[in-house]
């Protein structure tokens, strides 16, 4: 049988995944923890604590701002030492509210033993409840976009959802903690998947995995196949050829269900996809089965030249320079740190910034891997188009970008643009593709936004 | 602890640079090259030095002195390319000086006018073999006889294929074409197959530089497989109509065809940039070879094809849009 895969472009990185069989560890706790108030897509959330307040591990201390946003809770138990700003991922020092450490004590809601919950042993389970739940725990997506999870699940009346898309394919070069998560805790994302599918009032579900995983995919398979069959559930787990952006919703419903999200406004649920990251199946059990609101992911620490790269399953608020001190610490001389893979990762300006909702990996690139190297003239070899995912031009849309044509870059389809980096990858000429292709997408949509505003 | 170094992402290359694909292309041209030599011996190592010594010189001079560059762009390789493209278009026997003209046109002219690598509208190696034939007709078509190893000035000239298809065709006398050596002989560039320009003489060698580019994903197969699969079918069906058209293969395998459709039509600056526009493009080179071939008046249409095309080469990066992604068919 022919490996499914995306239709169009694409790259294959070097992998590094150096800590794929690292077994995960508790990382410590943090003496201070800190909590961005923005950490989702949407609307930052608005603190209900105030400095001084006593707090336990679960205890909410912000609120959703808006519809699309999520509630906040605290990892940790102790005082409430400051609401103030702090530097985040983005650079710019944004809301926080900072908690001081103080033992380890949790809400008594929380179930904390490891006995698996099944759906069968909930009857009071319905659709609305799990939504409900989901949306009360504070889940978001937790691949890096950060999305609200209980909005996908409820889709707008104009589509309809057919199925479910577990996105195990981690294409990221270096992240390996979706991979531990579906190593250790397979059966709890499989009662996950079936909550989504309930909430989402589908049978159909997938698990797409890179072929890189064969130890998961059979795992995956052979759980699936006992847990699922003779039920009203069909769920199927693909493997996936390698190759990046796979992890990308719109190629993952495409290498999946070969079904093409259109270009933007449209979502993969108008194709019936919905598509959740396997660390949001976790959390979604987690949140509805053992009432446990997110505050804890399983993040991996690494880099060549750390001394020992790791997967963590670490409270939110714990600052990175902790968890890179646990793996030996930060190597001599310059180097670039990276909330996330080096394809999508955020460079940081401070080794403080806390781990978040979305943080799956925290990675060091050293040396002169670490460093651009200067740009030169376009050739015009065409490379980049060969290898651009969503069918575009890099090459045009930089340039348009540059010399600041946005009417022609919008006639491009600029906005279209996943930002997945293969085009600047790929570069002989080591242009700056992206960072033109950015600019002028923000730009545009900019400019879509206000027009819609005038009418 | 160091300072963090902060850029937006990606924060991986492929490690891909032009250099390596230059230098890719002058390997995929070193089959070629021993062929030159063996086939034209003397000559053929007198053009080559000079035609690559000469577009050196040029892209290093105008690049210090008339651009005042900072980094010269001699180290990107792509001046030994043009110069040893240019060559494989020149008779063995060509004297030193023209090819310094020719030098000039290529990388002056055609080149470094326009801004240098990356902004040239033709293909600079084509232009100055087009600047020769207008300039030196009479020594840009005498070719000499291939297998001769120590002449070089002094080389015995012959009929080229070429000239045996043109006259048969001029004449509409088939049995003409009887002088024309097997296509296999063609192919290989056997000492029986007549005279040419030296880099075009042997496709066997020419192949196996279009199978290393393709490898080494310097090139894609679009542009090579268009022309050579148009030329067969248009040639193919002439054939069929009069058999004072030559038989398809023989036609691939004469003149430039192998050497344009491999290592020239593909040039990346001059060539479009999405795949459907390269297959366009390659479609209407093969068609304007077999049109010149046939009914112009040069034996040869392959290097005219390319110039041709590279002027409509940026309206066909206006108008043909690869297909987007979840794009619906019109």
């Amino acid at each position: 049988m022919k490996i499914k895969t995306f239709s169009m472009g694409g790259i294959h990185p070097a992998e590094n995944k150096l800590t794929h069989e690292v077994p995960t560890i508790v990382a410590e706790l943090p003496k201070q923890a800190i909590f961005p108030l923005g950490q989702h897509i949407g609307a930052p959330a608005k603190p209900v604590v105030q400095k001084g307040d006593k707090v336990k591990v679960g205890t909410m201390i912000a609120e959703a701002g808006g519809f699309v946003s999520a509630p906040i809770f605290s990892s940790v138990s102790g005082t409430v030492f400051k609401i103030d700003t702090a530097i985040d991922a983005t650079g710019y020092r944004k809301p926080v509210i900072i908690i001081n450490v103080e033992g380890d004590e949790w809400e008594e809601s929380i179930d904390r033993s490891n006995k698996l919950e099944e759906v069968a042993a909930h009857p009071e389970l319905t659709p609305e409840l799990i939504v409900e739940r989901i949306k009360n725990a504070g889940v978001v997506g937790m691949g890096g976009a950060c999305f609200p999870t209980f909005i996908k699940l409820t889709p707008p009346p104009t589509a309809k959802a057919e199925c479910v898309i577990i996105n195990a394919v981690e294409c990221e070069p270096y992240i390996t903690a979706d991979y531990r998560l579906m190593m250790e805790h397979a059966d709890e994302i499989l009662v996950g998947l079936e909550l989504l599918m309930m909430g989402a009032k589908v049978t159909k579900g997938y698990i797409g995995i890179e072929t890189n995983k064969p130890a998961a995919i059979e795992l995956l398979s052979e759980k699936c196949a006992k847990k699922f069959n003779g039920t009203k559930y069909l769920v199927e787990v693909v493997p996936l050829k390698q190759r990046y952006p796979q992890g990308g919703e719109k190629q993952l419903v495409d290498a999946v269900i070969q079904r093409q999200v259109p270009a933007p406004p449209a979502i993969p649920v108008n194709v019936g996809a919905i598509v959740q990251n396997v660390g949001t199946a976790f959390a979604v059990y987690e949140a509805v089965m053992k009432n446990k609101p997110l505050f804890e992911r399983y993040t991996t620490v690494t880099g060549k030249k750390l001394a020992n790269p790791g997967n963590f399953q670490v409270r939110m608020g714990t600052p990175m320079i902790n968890l890179i001190d646990a793996c030996g610490g930060m190597p001599e001389g310059d180097n670039k740190l990276l909330a996330g893979g080096p394809m999508m990762g955020k460079a940081l300006t401070s080794v403080e910034v806390p781990i978040c909702k979305g943080t799956n990996s925290v990675t060091i690139i050293s040396d002169e891997e670490a460093r651009r190297k200067e740009p030169q003239p376009c050739i015009r070899c065409a490379k980049c188009v060969g290898v651009c995912p969503m069918g575009l031009e890099p090459y045009l849309l930089a340039k348009l970008s540059e010399v600041k044509n946005w009417e022609r870059a919008e006639s491009e389809d600029i906005t279209s643009c996943i930002e997945c980096g293969s085009c600047h990858y790929t570069c002989p000429a080591h242009r700056p593709l992206l960072d033109n292709i950015r600019l002028g997408k923000a730009t545009v949509m900019g400019i879509i936004r206000s027009r819609a505003a005038k009418k | 602890m160091g300072k963090l170094i902060v850029s937006l992402s990606p924060h991986a290359h492929s490690r891909d640079s032009i250099e390596r694909n230059m230098y890719g292309v002058i390997i995929a041209l070193m089959p070629a090259l021993l062929a030159s030599f063996y086939f034209f011996g003397l000559g053929s190592v007198v053009v080559t030095t000079t035609s690559v010594a000469a577009c050196c010189f040029f892209e290093w001079a105008i690049c210090k002195y008339i651009l005042k560059k900072k980094e010269n762009t001699l180290v990107d390789g792509s001046a030994v390319i043009t110069g040893l493209l240019l060559a494989f278009n020149l008779p063995s026997n060509l004297p030193i000086w023209i090819i310094i003209i020719g030098a000039l046109f290529a990388i002056g002219v055609a080149k470094m006018t326009f801004g240098g690598l990356g902004n040239n509208i033709f293909n600079p190696a084509l232009v100055g073999r087009a600047a020769l034939l207008v300039a030196f007709p009479a020594q840009m078509t005498t070719w000499p006889k291939i297998g001769q190893w120590d002449t070089y000035l002094d080389a015995e000239t012959g009929a080229t294929p070429l000239s045996i298809i043109s006259s048969a065709i001029r004449l509409g006398d088939a049995s003409v074409l009887d002088q024309l050596p097997s296509s296999f002989e063609l192919f290989l560039g056997s000492s029986s197959g007549g005279a040419g320009a030296m880099g075009e003489i042997c496709g066997l060698a020419l192949l196996f530089g279009l199978a290393f580019m393709l490898y080494n994903r310097i090139i894609t197969w679009h542009i090579p497989t268009s022309i050579l699969g148009t030329v067969f079918i248009f040639s193919g069906l002439l054939h069929l109509s009069n058999p004072v058209y030559p038989d398809p293969l023989s036609v691939l395998f004469t003149g430039g065809l192998m050497l344009g459709a491999i290592f020239m039509a593909t040039d990346y600056v001059t060539s479009p940039m999405t795949p459907k526009g390269q297959i366009i493009y390659g479609v209407a080179i093969g068609f304007l070879t077999i049109v010149i071939r046939n009914w112009g008046a040069y034996p040869e249409g392959m290097s005219f094809a390319i110039l041709i095309m590279n002027a409509f080469t940026p309206l066909i990066n206006n108008y043909v849009k690869p297909k987007r992604f979840g794009e619906v068919a019109k």
